[in-house]
């Protein structure tokens, strides 16, 4: 029988359907992992073991009742901290929100929940997911399993930590700029940002609500189509979410004949590192082996999308993040005078140095006299982006591409330079401006041991021909 | 460097985001902030005359509904979050003198 840990979901999921595993031995392998590897990695803010038994317990019973039947009925996952969990600790990595206890939980968790996941724990992120590295966090770095010395990446970095270092058997992420994506490929795990309005942001602690959306960190392609059809479709708590078909895992089809991948030329200059492009590039070899038309062409804009989304992520987050005002929730100011000294004592005390950096620039290109220069040029330059790439999607039913310029970075060295850690969210970002989702697999390593995740781009609601795609190179890459 | 930032334009956006910054905090600020804004300026390289700024990226319509309360009352465990509540009220600082 496989390791309960080695498992992907799914294979978890039928080992507890025909009786091989109980999901109370699959929980208790799972939370005994953590216990033993928490000290090394820090995937985790809030563990859960108590209700997670309790849960599995309950789910047991659901299952043998024949209640349950979905294929992650009994599966423990992992949730990123900036998602409501209704009776459990909910920070967003913020000393804001240290004693938050929601009321209700997101809806993507709820989907999970009522397909019989059992949640096991809150994951580390970058404080109200602003960061790459996972090192801005008010709870401590997570370090990267594949070598401690290395950052995860992030926002999403104690998810992809915990899928990567066997402490869940999959998680959630969210996904601004990149925050699912490049986490993903510094683990070398799967991850996947849908496209926007797939999965509802009810219950999602909101950072640039234009860009933000909700994705599985998985083992493998199967699990990522297979978690996507649980959390996604229409819900009338987020009015930007939408009517989609979410038959995704029909798309798990190990044939590529005919389909039109491009690779932009302009995500392959200046500054990519030789190992990531050559294993990209190999991957892109694959996949034409496999009889995909591929072809290089150029995509344009590309050095736009980085001022562009920084402008309009921080916008959006100075005027989501007004509600921490220490009245209704989370961390008060202990002596001030007055109410506004109350406000701006709060805020400062309780907000990290990244945020409190993200939420000055938003506040100055939201305001009047700035407006027009900074935040509508911005939404305008947005308008080209999403052409691009409106154009190059007649021509290409994939993008592929890097994820990130590089493999992860040491731990430290990126928060030194905030100019440098903005400029690796290059291939990422303008994913989220066009809407687009977007996928990362892993394609192989550096010479460091390191893992290189590629990048697999769509187009608005297409995730199914990213999902054929990356299962069609899985395949033939094998496991890793 | 092309932009700078003045004391009063930190001072401004301080007021603006609700934060309070120590001296040093300022001086930090007013290089990031003028760092990022040289960034942004690359913007302008683009002609963007008859552009119409992209809010959202769907064609997407209000949608009218029935104003009918769904979820039930959960006064207790909301004021559990509140930093300080009385007789099921959120305290705050006196606003009117």
């Amino acid at each position: 029988m496989k390791n309960i840990l080695d498992c992907t979901a799914v294979e978890l999921g039928k080992m507890i359907k025909n009786k091989e595993v109980t999901v109370m031995e699959a929980v208790e392998v799972t939370l005994n992992r953590i216990k033993e590897k928490e000290a090394d990695y820090h995937s985790f803010i809030t563990v859960m073991d108590e209700a997670a038994m309790i849960r599995a317990r309950e789910v047991q019973t659901l299952i043998d009742e024949g209640k349950l039947t979905g294929p992650l009925a009994g599966v423990p996952v992992a949730i990123k901290d900036n998602m409501c969990t209704k009776g459990t600790l909910t920070t967003c990595a913020s000393k804001m929100l240290h004693n938050f206890v929601p009321v209700y939980s997101a809806t993507a968790v709820e989907k999970l929940e009522s397909a019989g996941a059992i949640i096991i724990g809150k994951t580390n992120m970058d404080e109200f997911a602003m960061g790459s590295t996972t090192e801005t966090s008010y709870y401590g770095v997570t370090k990267n399993p594949w070598n401690t010395e290395h950052v995860p990446g992030g926002s999403s970095g104690g998810s992809a930590a915990a899928v990567a270092g066997k402490e869940c058997i999959f998680a959630l992420g969210s996904d601004t700029g990149g925050s699912i994506r490049q986490p993903a490929s510094y683990c070398g795990v799967v991850g996947l940002k849908p496209t926007y309005g797939t999965v509802s942001r009810y219950g999602l602690i909101a950072y640039g609500s234009s860009l933000d959306q909700i994705g599985p960190i998985c083992k493998d392609v199967t699990d990522c189509a297979t978690i996507l059809e649980v959390i996604a479709g229409k819900d009338s708590k987020d009015s930007t979410s939408v009517d989609v078909e979410t038959d995704y895992t029909s798309a798990l089809v190990d044939d590529v004949k005919g389909m039109r991948i491009g690779i932009p030329t302009d995500y392959f200059g200046e500054g990519l590192d030789k190992e990531v492009k050559e294993a990209v590039l190999s991957a892109a070899k694959v996949l034409q082996k496999k009889g995909a038309i591929v072809e290089e062409f150029n995509l344009s804009l590309v050095d736009y999308a980085i001022p562009t989304y920084y402008t309009i992520a921080t916008a959006e987050a100075s005027s989501n993040l007004e509600r921490f005002d220490g009245v209704k929730y989370g961390y008060r100011t202990g002596e001030y005078k007055g109410l506004h000294n109350m406000y701006k004592k709060t805020r400062s005390e309780g907000f990290g140095e990244e945020v409190k950096r993200r939420i000055m620039l938003g506040s100055f290109v939201l305001s009047s006299g700035y407006y027009d220069a900074y935040y509508l040029k911005a939404l305008r330059v947005k308008a080209l982006i999403k052409k691009a790439f409106d154009e190059a999607f007649q021509k290409y039913d994939v993008i592929l591409g890097p994820v990130a310029p590089n493999v992860a970075p040491k731990l430290g060295e990126s928060l030194k330079d905030p100019m440098k850690m903005y400029l690796s969210d290059i291939y990422t970002t303008s994913v989220n401006l066009a809407g687009l989702p977007g996928m990362s697999v892993p394609c192989g390593f550096s010479k460091s041991g390191m893992p290189i995740g590629l990048q697999l781009i769509g187009d608005c609601y297409k995730e199914k021909n990213i999902i054929r795609a990356a299962y069609a190179y899985e395949k033939e890459r094998g496991s890793i | 460097m092309a932009n700078i930032i003045s004391d009063e334009t930190i001072e401004y956006v301080g007021i603006l985001a609700k934060l309070e910054l120590s001296d040093d905090e300022k001086e930090q600020a007013k290089k990031d902030m003028a760092g990022m804004l040289d960034y942004f300026d690359k913007l302008n390289e683009l002609d963007t005359t008859g552009i119409t700024p992209m809010s959202h990226i769907f064609p997407i319509h209000n949608v009218f509904r029935e104003d009918v309360v769904t979820n039930g009352d959960d006064m207790e465990n909301i004021m559990k979050n509140a930093p300080e509540s009385k007789n099921g009220t959120f305290v705050v600082p006196i606003t009117v003198e």
